[in-house]
């Protein structure tokens, strides 16, 4: 392989990367908090997308108004999730929140079948996104560098929530300890909610990224993000936000690079992902990033 | 010997049922007997499943790769050397399976054993890691599998999947499977080693404190459990007479996680209960999804409503009903002894117009 076909790769798995950690942020964050798989948040990443699609598509709007509405859509559709499905389960023993969980994410692809219908359809990209640029004599198109800058800006507003607000450090409280945390004065049911809405905001915007960089939407399309950015989530130290954009850029670069050096293995792509993963909890079970924490007995 | 009233009642039970199945299987039209197949097929799923997490507490998401794999050895046993060339028309299938041949139930068990076998294979390492990690690590081992699956052509005819399976599966095997896995389960969960799995569901640091072997309990939940989702997979491909990998997707294990929840975890009669109404109900919904005419409005079918019907009622069982529909309650003969105690002496005190509680 030579540079620029490496380069061109690099990038490729760059923006994918960026995709998966925008979508694994909201896996880890309702992990720290609740301790739960939210299986429905890769179908939250079709929402996201079928919104700005109807957005640009049915009611016309420009792209730049459409794609911030998606966003608060689908933030609304995680609230309310949220507030119907998992507070009452809260206290009940893990499995139930689970299945919950499980439950909603079956409803989500099933009513987008029903509402959307199950043909795929054709994601439509702002014209400025499909240009051809000329990097130092390596070409890529636009959407690529757009798609890297915005989850890098989306990262960096994500973490000044998380780090410089009183909502962030109630949530990093949270993460330790519910019960004491509520106790020290925090509402904890605004705060989780909060999570949730950040964590949807971020599937959405990984969503519509993910509908420019592969622009063929169907209901079922966020199944197979939604596994990776887990995988990614965990591969970071699930619960932890800055591990998660690592697993997700690791995971994201990692795939391209087997599939670009190993053409021959590319049937087994998935699984290479999968294998990393049993390897990786086998030996560190608790991500790169992740705490060990001591058993309480 | 003297066999006391419940046995008794069991084997009369038993004879009972299996008349009715014999009635069904020579009367019944097809779609009616492969939805009663399908009942028994998803309740040894709900069943293994219920011995893996609910009672010995192991979360394991590998169960559609475990049925993936029996589904596959048996698949591959059963077909005939002629159908198998006709299947494989890509890549021609290894010589060593080629003209392989046996009858169901050898290749339902040896589908079970390999099943087992890399059930155990998983778990040998994956047992180190616990609660939501052990799920995690299952998960992406079943989709290893499903992704050998589609790989290794010359072995499983890759993506394209096998056809022609032949259509063995009757209501005698499906429903004799979930009795004897019922049996084995029942058994198992009631002697010494039962115990000691419910110990370790309950707290793993005070049972090993107490002398019982992690390792091997749980070991022994995923081997005894893997056989038998083994066997069911190989009921379901000759069942079914069609599969390929897509059908092995992890959604089966959520959907077997769904129905033992509703059963109620650690309730062998509520996964069956919950399998039963579950595989029923979906068939009865199957008219939404195509059109149909009321008077001269033609209603257009909506594919998809099934499933959306399905998932809502999933979540208002999990949450109104937390501990399932059956909790932790099994079907025994002295509750319906009682029961029909309470109703006698019920009738007495009603018509003397007393009621007692």
């Amino acid at each position: 392989m030579n540079f620029e076909a490496f380069l061109q790769n690099l990038s490729n798995g760059i923006s994918l990367g960026s995709l998966y950690a925008l979508i694994a942020i909201g896996y880890t964050m309702v992990y720290g908090i609740l301790r739960l798989i939210n299986f429905a948040h890769g179908d939250l990443v079709m929402l996201g997308s079928y919104v700005a699609f109807y957005g640009v598509a049915m009611f016309m709007l420009p792209w730049w108004l459409a794609f911030p509405l998606a966003i608060l859509v689908t933030a609304g559709v995680g609230i309310v999730i949220e507030r119907s499905a998992y507070k009452p389960l809260r206290d009940f023993p893990r499995i139930n929140l689970f299945t919950a969980a499980v439950a909603v994410s079956f409803l989500l692809e099933n009513l987008g079948i029903v509402i959307f219908g199950g043909r795929p359809k054709a994601f439509e990209r702002p014209a400025f996104m499909d240009q051809m640029l000329n990097l130092g004599g390596v070409s890529i198109v636009s959407y690529t560098p757009i798609i890297i800058i915005t989850a890098l800006v989306l990262f960096g507003l994500l973490l000044l929530v998380i780090y410089r607000t009183k909502a962030g450090m109630a949530m990093r409280a949270l993460s330790k300890d519910i019960e004491a945390t509520g106790l020290m004065g925090v509402n904890t049911d605004k705060i989780i909610m909060f999570a949730f809405m950040l964590g949807s905001a971020l599937a959405a915007a990984g969503g519509i990224l993910w509908a420019i960089k592969f622009p063929q939407i169907n209901p079922l399309m966020g199944v197979m993000p939604g596994l990776k950015a887990f995988i990614a989530a965990v591969l970071g130290g699930i619960g932890n936000v800055g591990g998660a954009m690592i697993g997700g850029f690791l995971l994201g670069i990692v795939e391209i690079m087997i599939v670009a050096f190993f053409p021959e293995l590319s049937g087994y792509r998935d699984a290479f992902a999968y294998a990393i993963l049993i390897l990786l909890l086998l030996f560190r079970p608790t991500g790169i990033m992740g705490e060990v924490q001591a058993e309480k007995v | 010997m003297r066999l006391s009233r419940n046995t008794i009642l069991t084997l009369i039970a038993l004879l009972v049922i299996a008349g009715l199945l014999a009635l069904a299987q020579a009367f019944m039209n097809p779609y009616l007997l492969r939805i009663l197949n399908l009942c028994a097929v998803y309740s040894i799923f709900a069943v293994t499943f219920n011995l893996i997490f609910g009672y010995t507490g192991q979360f394991s998401l590998g169960h559609a790769g475990f049925a993936a794999v029996g589904a596959y050895v048996a698949a591959l046993l059963t077909l005939s050397p002629s159908q198998k060339i006709s299947n494989f028309f890509l890549k021609p299938i290894v010589p060593l399976l080629a003209n392989v041949e046996l009858p169901f139930l050898p290749a339902l068990i040896i589908g079970g054993i390999v099943a087992s076998l890399v059930g155990s294979l998983i778990a040998w390492p994956a047992l180190r890691l616990r609660g939501d990690y052990l799920a995690i690590a299952t998960l992406g081992f079943s989709e290893i599998i499903r992704i050998l699956l589609v790989n290794m052509q010359p072995i499983t005819n890759g993506a394209l999947g096998l056809k022609g399976i032949p259509a063995y599966t009757n209501l005698l095997w499906s429903w004799g499977a979930l009795a004897v896995c019922l049996f084995v389960t029942k058994r198992l969960v009631d002697s010494s080693y039962g115990r000691a799995m419910r110990a370790v569901r309950d707290d793993e640091v005070a049972a090993e404190a107490l002398g019982v072997n992690l390792f091997k309990h749980k070991m022994m939940a995923f081997a005894v459990s893997a056989f038998f989702v083994g066997v069911a997979g190989g009921l379901m491909a000759n069942l079914i007479s069609t599969i390929d990998p897509k059908v092995f997707i992890f959604t089966l294990t959520y959907q077997i996680v769904g129905i033992t929840v509703m059963g109620g975890m650690g309730s062998l009669t509520g996964s069956v209960i919950a399998a039963s109404l579950y595989t029923i109900f979906l068939e009865l919904l199957r008219p939404i999804e195509s059109q149909f005419t009321i008077g001269s409005l033609t209603v257009p079918g909506i594919p998809g409503m099934r499933m959306v019907i399905f998932s809502i009622l999933l979540l208002v069982v999990i949450l109104f009903y937390r501990k399932g529909l059956m909790g932790t309650r099994e079907f025994s003969w002295d509750w319906v002894v009682n029961l029909i105690r309470r109703l006698k002496s019920g009738k007495k005190t009603g018509s003397s117009g007393e009621v007692k509680s």
